[in-house]
């Protein structure tokens, strides 16, 4: 017989958000890391490094995230590690946030006037400490509200995980409509659940572009 | 770690192709639906009417703030509840048509309000019909400006029609799983298909650069 759609789903969908939240963090964690080497690379001096970001940049950015998070799955045991679906699954959302956020930084980077790294030469500095003192901090207030906004879009994208068996928020909805049969309220449910978290991170979003535009 | 073999793949690139051809198609009728959609959202957001704007703001939000994934399968499985049954495919498009058209419409909103009030008025005094006006004036000149971002966004919506694959539309995708379930060939399978949607990506830009010139040939007036 099928379940009553009760508040017990509820707060199993409530689980659900906790993992959706969890896996989008580590994401925007890795994504961080290897999204810095990422811009580094891309605003280089040096052409071989630019031109490997670049086309890491255009190959990500130009394959399905279901497809990456299948090459993920199925390519760590195919590499002969033995890691938990969820490790190879973190892992591949943090190679897909990098290609993104090194993208937006290098945007950030690069709208820094170039008068700004003149005078840092003109009073001395090295490239390194004009990076440092001088680029990266201006650039930092220029990327933020972009950055905010693509949390937004990491949290809607852990979804997909669901597909390959995470138990995150969609994979929870799609066990309690399975279980239930009433897909309607339970993915209206979800949706509110994504909704509720990520609108506010979007106004956020948009209240640091408008105070750091003026 | 045993060597990569692509026969089992190769040998069913007929399978790929009709995939590709299905995912191109439901694609392309995503963009112009997500186009005529956003258009239309775009404008009655910027009417002065609070009625009308609300509505638009709610729906461009709730969108934007929710996954697509989910929207599919409300769209699928929980519309029949309400007495709408759609096949998979037709699904897909609709799915795929309101979500492209709330990102759409925000582009073409930025366009439109970056036109200058002097070409209106110009246009009305050389006695233009407001019809005209909004044609010819306001909106081939919004879309000439913002035409950048709503390829970025078209190439975004062409990607995300491989979710679909989960309400079981037999787009790329759906056709590389069943590759896979049938050669057990997952790495091969998965490369092969990441590759033919990072060409079709490619495809995609190239094809819009070209429609960029026939469309807006002013853009590339040399002053």
């Amino acid at each position: 017989m099928f379940q009553q759609f009760s508040l017990n789903h509820v707060y199993f969908m409530l689980t659900g958000l906790g993992w959706t939240i969890g896996l989008a963090a580590i994401a925007l964690i890795g994504g961080s890391i290897a999204g810095s080497v990422l811009t580094l690379m891309r605003v280089s001096a040096n052409p071989v490094l630019s031109r490997i970001a670049q086309v890491y940049i255009f190959v990500v950015q130009g394959t399905p995230l279901l497809v990456t998070l299948f090459i993920a799955y199925f390519g760590s045991t195919y590499l002969g590690f033995t890691v938990a679906p969820l490790t190879a699954i973190a892992v591949a959302f943090s190679f897909y946030a990098a290609a993104f956020l090194g993208d937006i930084w290098r945007g950030a980077i690069q709208s820094v006037p170039v008068g700004q790294r003149e005078g840092a030469h003109a009073l001395g500095l090295s490239g390194a400490d004009t990076m440092r003192h001088i680029i990266i901090p201006q650039a930092i207030r220029i990327a933020t509200p972009p950055t905010v906004g693509f949390f937004v879009q990491l949290i809607k994208n852990t979804s997909l995980a669901s597909v390959v068996g995470i138990v995150e928020l969609t994979r929870t909805a799609q066990i309690v409509s399975n279980a239930t049969f009433k897909p309607l309220e339970v993915y209206l449910t979800a949706a509110l659940f994504y909704f509720l978290v990520c609108f506010p991170i979007t106004l956020f979003s948009r209240r640091l572009e408008k105070r750091l535009s003026v | 770690m045993n060597p990569l073999d692509f026969s089992g793949v190769f040998s069913r690139a007929d399978r790929l192709v009709d995939g590709v051809w299905l995912t191109a198609q439901i694609s392309l009728a995503a963009m112009v639906f997500a186009l005529a959609i956003g258009v239309l959202a775009a404008v009655l957001s910027l009417s002065g009417n609070r009625l009308l704007r609300l509505p638009v703001f709610a729906y461009v939000e709730v969108i934007r703030n929710t996954p697509f994934i989910v929207q599919v399968f409300l769209i699928y499985f929980g519309l029949p509840a309400l007495g709408l049954r759609l096949d998979p495919v037709s699904a897909a498009i609709l799915a795929m048509s309101i979500y492209g058209g709330a990102y759409t419409s925000e582009i073409i909103r930025a366009g439109i309000q970056s036109i200058n009030r002097g070409q209106i008025e110009a246009g009305r005094a050389l006695g233009m019909s407001p019809l005209t006006i909004f044609r010819h004036v306001v909106l081939k000149p919004a879309l000439a400006s913002v035409f950048p971002s709503l390829v970025a966004q078209f190439i975004l919506l062409l990607l995300s029609s491989s979710v679909v694959s989960a309400i079981s539309v037999a787009e790329l995708t759906s056709v590389g799983n069943d590759i896979q379930g049938l050669t057990l060939r997952n790495m091969e399978v998965y490369l092969i298909i990441a590759l033919i949607y990072v060409a079709l990506v490619a495809a995609l830009k190239g094809g819009m650069t070209v429609l960029e010139r026939l469309l807006f040939p002013f853009k590339f007036l040399r002053r």
